[in-house]
């Protein structure tokens, strides 16, 4: 028999309805408790996972256990042996399968209502539409690269008003966690609001490398003999082709490589999964760690989207490595940040020419820039330097703008050149909002178009 | 922001034959690092870069070093460049194309250049980077070895290196290794 004592119908998860169906202090200024917000949640909040890995398994099982129903979970990689110990989507009989599909299929099994599209590829292969349906994009990644391309994307959504501000239905709410051996972050990211990735790029520290002539003169760890079997000895041996780490032939050949230099200097510790770890700069993970920030992560897009509490701000470290140690910090918004900032609004005559364009920046107060450079959606209108593109790009100056930016009544520009304050001269690149007055299509809303 | 998805979604049902001007592939910000950088070089007149893509792929490029002074005088060095969409977060990659007897330079065309892996800063730049790559070419160095017999050459017998380095310029043997012609 149903509950009677209620009026409201008892969803799977009562303890979801403890968040949702009742006020609290906590909550977001909009927030409406109801059935409607619990129901609106399973219907109309469409979230991304992106990467199945350690972190992904863990955010689809979480998000689909927190009410979330329509769900997308985009990855490259396939299934291998050393992913089980902490993938527990996956099976032994899985391997060589794709992440995605294996880890949208299980999720489905065990959750039932939950539906998850899987998508085996890269996420560069999507074009940039596909990332706009998502409400929001939560990231289980272990690449600095990928962070930062998502992050571009979700920024390239975001619109300000011509007061800057940004326009919040533009907003695309990142959701990032990442973790190393004991330690992991969590962070979430609204474009305009709190820092985007490139804000805070500084974060992640640089990669270690090696110096070649020390793998090739001197190596003194385990490390130094697997680099040197897959920078230097590889290219020796297979002149030309390249050395392709998702190849366990390619992966064998230079941890055997790696073991007769190790044995030829004496050095102990090379083995073949550590050298998966050197080579593919696999970073050390801990199944529990993970659980750990991608429940941070799931619960902070259940706030997002729901508003039944107020968010993590804005970054969240988690350090178990010596007792444990945990904090939150707000980081600041660069506001001249080139991916997320509002950059210089600068209205402009649909008829001015390059030349004219530039001669403008020049006199404009907030600008002052001399000797600019000019590109636009990857087309370089113009080049100080090298002489080379300076030739290729010299005709641009007497054509119109308008024309050269494809008659777009707005849209970002970026220039860099000199500008000179208090009589100092330093380089500096900016983001302009070029908007053409007078143009069909024109508001007063102009794309921040990201970087 | 729950409301926000309900009315886009409509939205977005309401727009399905709209035509949707679809954005276009967004820059990275290495990209548009990468941008300053370029519009910003000044070359020595021994180096000269050039795009083989075409003016507005700036992510692969190539440079030519014809070193006005010592030892590789009268040679012509090409030099390849991959620059990372996460630029200047990450080097450079470069590589030699032209094979070329040198202590610092092996016979694949990696380089062994400090700024270009263990004391890479994203605030060092491509002119930083050409310009190291020009030193390497008026100052070899045997301490820092990649090609170990050209090393032990130049250490012990400069002469000797000398002679090697013209001989595998003008195309030929040093030992077993034969050198295409580069000048
Ligand atoms: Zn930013």
């Amino acid at each position: 028999m149903a509950d009677t004592t209620t009026s409201v119908p008892p969803s799977r998860s009562r303890d979801l309805d403890k968040l949702l169906l009742r006020p609290g202090n906590l909550v977001g200024p909009r927030f409406e408790p109801g059935t409607e917000l619990r129901d609106d949640l399973q219907t109309f909040a469409k979230v991304l996972v992106v990467g199945a890995g350690g972190l992904g398994c863990e955010l689809l099982k979480d998000l689909a256990l927190s009410g979330f129903k329509n769900l997308e979970v985009i990855d490259m990689d396939r299934i291998e042996v050393t992913n089980l110990n902490r993938q527990f989507l996956f099976r032994l009989e899985d391997v060589g399968k794709p992440k995605a599909e294996v880890a949208a299929k299980r999720v489905m099994e065990r959750i039932s209502g939950v539906h998850i599209v899987p998508h085996f590829c890269r996420i560069e292969d999507k074009d940039i539409d596909f990332y706009n349906d998502f409400s929001i994009i939560a990231l289980g990644l272990d690449s600095v690269e990928a962070r930062s391309y998502i992050n571009t994307v979700a920024c390239s959504f975001l619109e300000y008003d011509s007061d800057d501000t940004p326009r919040e239905e533009t907003i695309k709410p990142m959701v990032d966690g990442g973790t190393e051996g004991f330690k992991g972050h969590a962070r979430v990211i609204l474009p305009g609001i709190t820092p985007c990735f490139e804000c805070t790029i500084w974060l992640f520290p640089p990669q270690v490398k090696f110096p070649l002539c020390t793998l090739a003169e001197t190596p003194r760890t385990a490390a130094h003999c697997i680099e040197y079997a897959h920078l230097i000895k590889w290219d020796e041996v297979h002149h030309g082709e390249p050395f392709d780490p998702d190849n366990p032939e390619h992966m064998k050949w230079v941890y055997n490589e790696a073991v007769k230099r190790a044995e030829l200097f004496g050095i102990p510790g090379v083995t073949y999964s550590f050298t998966q770890g050197v080579v593919k700069n696999i970073i050390p993970a801990i199944a529990s760690t993970n659980a750990i920030i991608s429940a941070a992560c799931a619960l902070e897009t259940l706030k997002i989207a729901t508003e039944c509490s107020k968010t993590l701000s804005n970054y969240l470290t988690y350090n178990g490595s010596e007792g444990l140690h945990t904090k939150v910090a707000e980081f600041e918004r660069d506001k001249e940040c080139l991916v997320c900032g509002p950059g210089i609004r600068i209205e402009l005559d649909p008829s001015i020419t390059l030349q004219k364009f530039m001669d403008l920046l020049e006199e404009h107060p907030k600008l002052r820039l001399s000797k600019a450079s000019i590109t636009h959606r990857g087309k370089n209108l113009y080049m100080q330097a090298p002489p080379v593109l300076e030739e290729m790009t010299r005709s641009n100056l007497s054509l119109s703008l308008f024309n050269l930016m494809g008659k777009l009544p707005n849209d970002v520009v970026h220039v860099n050149g000199i500008t000179s304050k208090n009589d100092q001269k330093t380089t500096c690149l900016r983001k302009l909002r070029v908007v053409f007055k007078g143009v069909d299509g024109v508001t007063d809303m102009d794309t921040a178009g990201g970087a | 922001m729950i409301k926000l998805f309900k009315v886009k979604e409509k939205q977005r049902e309401l727009a399905e034959n709209a035509s949707g001007g679809a954005p276009v592939k967004k820059q990275s910000a290495g990209e548009l690092r990468l941008h300053k950088d370029i519009s910003e070089l000044n070359l020595p007149k021994s180096c000269t870069i050039s795009f083989p893509n075409g003016k507005d792929d700036l992510m692969n490029f190539e440079v030519v070093i014809r070193p006005d002074d010592g030892f590789y005088l009268g040679g012509t060095f090409l030099f390849s460049f991959q620059v990372s969409p996460i630029y200047p977060h990450e080097a450079p990659k470069v590589k030699s194309k032209t094979k070329v007897y040198h202590p610092n330079i092996d016979l694949e065309g990696n380089v062994c250049l400090n700024i270009l892996r263990e004391d890479w800063k994203p605030v060092l730049n491509i002119n930083t980077v050409i310009y190291g790559l020009y030193h390497l070419f008026t100052e070899p160095n045997y301490e820092d070895p990649l090609n170990h017999d050209a090393a032990a050459v130049l250490r012990e017998n400069p002469k000797m290196f000398e002679s090697n380095v013209r001989r595998a310029m003008a195309g030929g043997y040093v030992g077993q290794t034969f050198f295409p012609r580069c000048m």
